[in-house]
């Protein structure tokens, strides 16, 4: 259960405009009613959140590139089958169903956007972060990719294209990022480290050998 | 539906400014939200594209003031009283005041890794064979359904290529709508920035979307 408690300060947030407050109250509420009834398992909620926040998170999706880039048969799989080669790691699942893996190239950066809602591809990357699901992100990555990879700090050459794919479909998307020069005597778990959350998304490149996150 | 929901190419809604170090949830209520908006969504009453639907029809001015827990919430109280499982009058008081419809199922605590894991896949048969190829010249329909539609409006009535073919998929246009899943070909078509942009477009830019067969037009 919440470690607040909302019905305490309901009166006094209905009298101002507080978003934060007043869907806090929402949620109290939906929650009380449906446990009343029977239709929801509190512990059920419990139990997705811990997935989330512990079992379902990119460092999954960073596994799947350190593999990428260390067996070339693996890469070749993810291109002709995304979804049974990431399966084979064990990731499968809500918002992973049908996976679509796209890798960068000295010529082309690749950048995911989900312009209408949030699709994400949650089984390798878990929840979106904010930014994803904001208006700033979701408006500009198709027609400004250049402006909005310069306020994630990244600045790609003018001669480097890009191709932004907007998941408006059931295909979600995982980024794999070249790999940084470097790195060939690491292991799959050292190359995984330098694999960041957004360079799966194409809003970041891998982590230079010997940099830090 | 031409909604607040449908943001390509918009102006005006300043930078993106990630956060560093972001933790998954920002309240406790918001993992909350998440919990019970799949929770409900397991009832099996309503599908995924009706769900989409219930946020994008938010008035804009909510939707694009709401953070994504806040309009997954007032989608979820829409999607509940619609299906007759609570009513108004219980939201308003937070307490079960009469009994409702009973879902299909309930989801327990032991059920959800499975849950989890299995997800809900969409590809399915489709009765014909794909109408386009890779690499044929295609262009997008103009239409504006205040219905729900996965077109975005920045990609309607443009030429691009096909440049996969993905699978066949419920079509979300129907099925929001109760109307069935009527699996469609689904199409990666790939259009340059200056198709969609026009002047001033990035010339090292070229944007794809996933589109279902009815969306094409031979070009």
């Amino acid at each position: 259960m919440t470690s607040e408690d909302p019905m305490h300060h309901r009166d006094d947030d209905h009298h101002h405009d507080n978003h934060f407050s007043d869907t806090q109250a929402r949620v109290k509420a939906l929650e009380t009613v449906l446990t009343q009834k029977g239709l929801i398992d509190p512990a059920a909620i419990d139990a997705i959140v811990e997935t989330y926040e512990t079992k379902i998170g990119p460092r999954n999706g960073a596994r799947v590139v350190a593999r990428a880039w260390s067996e070339p048969d693996f890469a070749d799989w993810l291109r002709s089958d995304a979804t049974a080669a990431i399966a084979s790691l064990g990731y499968t699942g809500r918002q992973g169903e049908h996976m679509r893996a796209v890798f960068n190239t000295p010529e082309t950066h690749n950048l995911v956007v989900c312009t209408l809602c949030s699709c994400y591809p949650w089984a390798v990357l878990g929840l979106p972060p904010v930014w994803y699901k904001a208006p700033p992100y979701r408006s500009r990555a198709v027609i400004d990719p250049r402006g909005v990879l310069e306020e994630f700090g990244v600045k790609l050459p003018e001669t480097k294209k890009i191709r932004v794919w907007d998941s408006t479909a059931e295909l979600r998307y995982i980024v794999i990022p070249e790999r940084p020069a470097g790195t060939e005597g690491l292991d799959q778990e050292s190359l995984g480290d330098l694999v960041t959350r957004d360079s799966m998304i194409g809003t970041g490149l891998a982590i230079a050998a010997g940099g830090t996150r | 539906m031409n909604g607040a929901q449908d943001l390509g190419g918009q102006h005006g809604m300043g930078p993106v400014a990630p956060e560093k170090d972001e933790p998954y949830f920002h309240a406790e209520w918001e993992k909350r939200a998440l919990g019970l908006t799949l929770s409900c969504g397991a009832f099996g009453a309503w599908t995924i594209d009706e769900s989409r639907h219930a946020r994008e029809s938010l008035s804009p001015a909510t939707y694009l003031s709401a953070s994504y827990y806040e309009i997954w919430t007032r989608a979820l109280e829409t999607l509940l009283k619609r299906h007759g499982f609570i009513s108004a009058a219980e939201l308003a008081a937070g307490q079960m005041l009469e009994k409702g419809r009973e879902p299909k199922r309930i989801l327990t605590a032991d059920m959800v890794p499975a849950v989890l894991a299995k997800g809900g896949p969409c590809d399915r048969p489709a009765p014909e064979a794909p109408a386009f190829a890779v690499g044929e010249q295609v262009r997008t329909k103009n239409f504006n359904p205040e219905t729900h539609t996965r077109l975005p409006r920045y990609a309607r009535a443009r030429t691009g290529i096909v440049e996969a073919v993905q699978g066949s998929f419920v079509f979300p246009d129907d099925n929001a709508h109760g109307k069935g899943e009527n699996p469609q070909w689904v199409y990666t078509v790939v259009f340059d920035a200056g198709e969609i942009w026009g002047e001033g477009a990035d010339p090292s830019l070229t944007v794809s979307i996933d589109a279902w067969e009815s969306y094409l037009e031979r070009a």
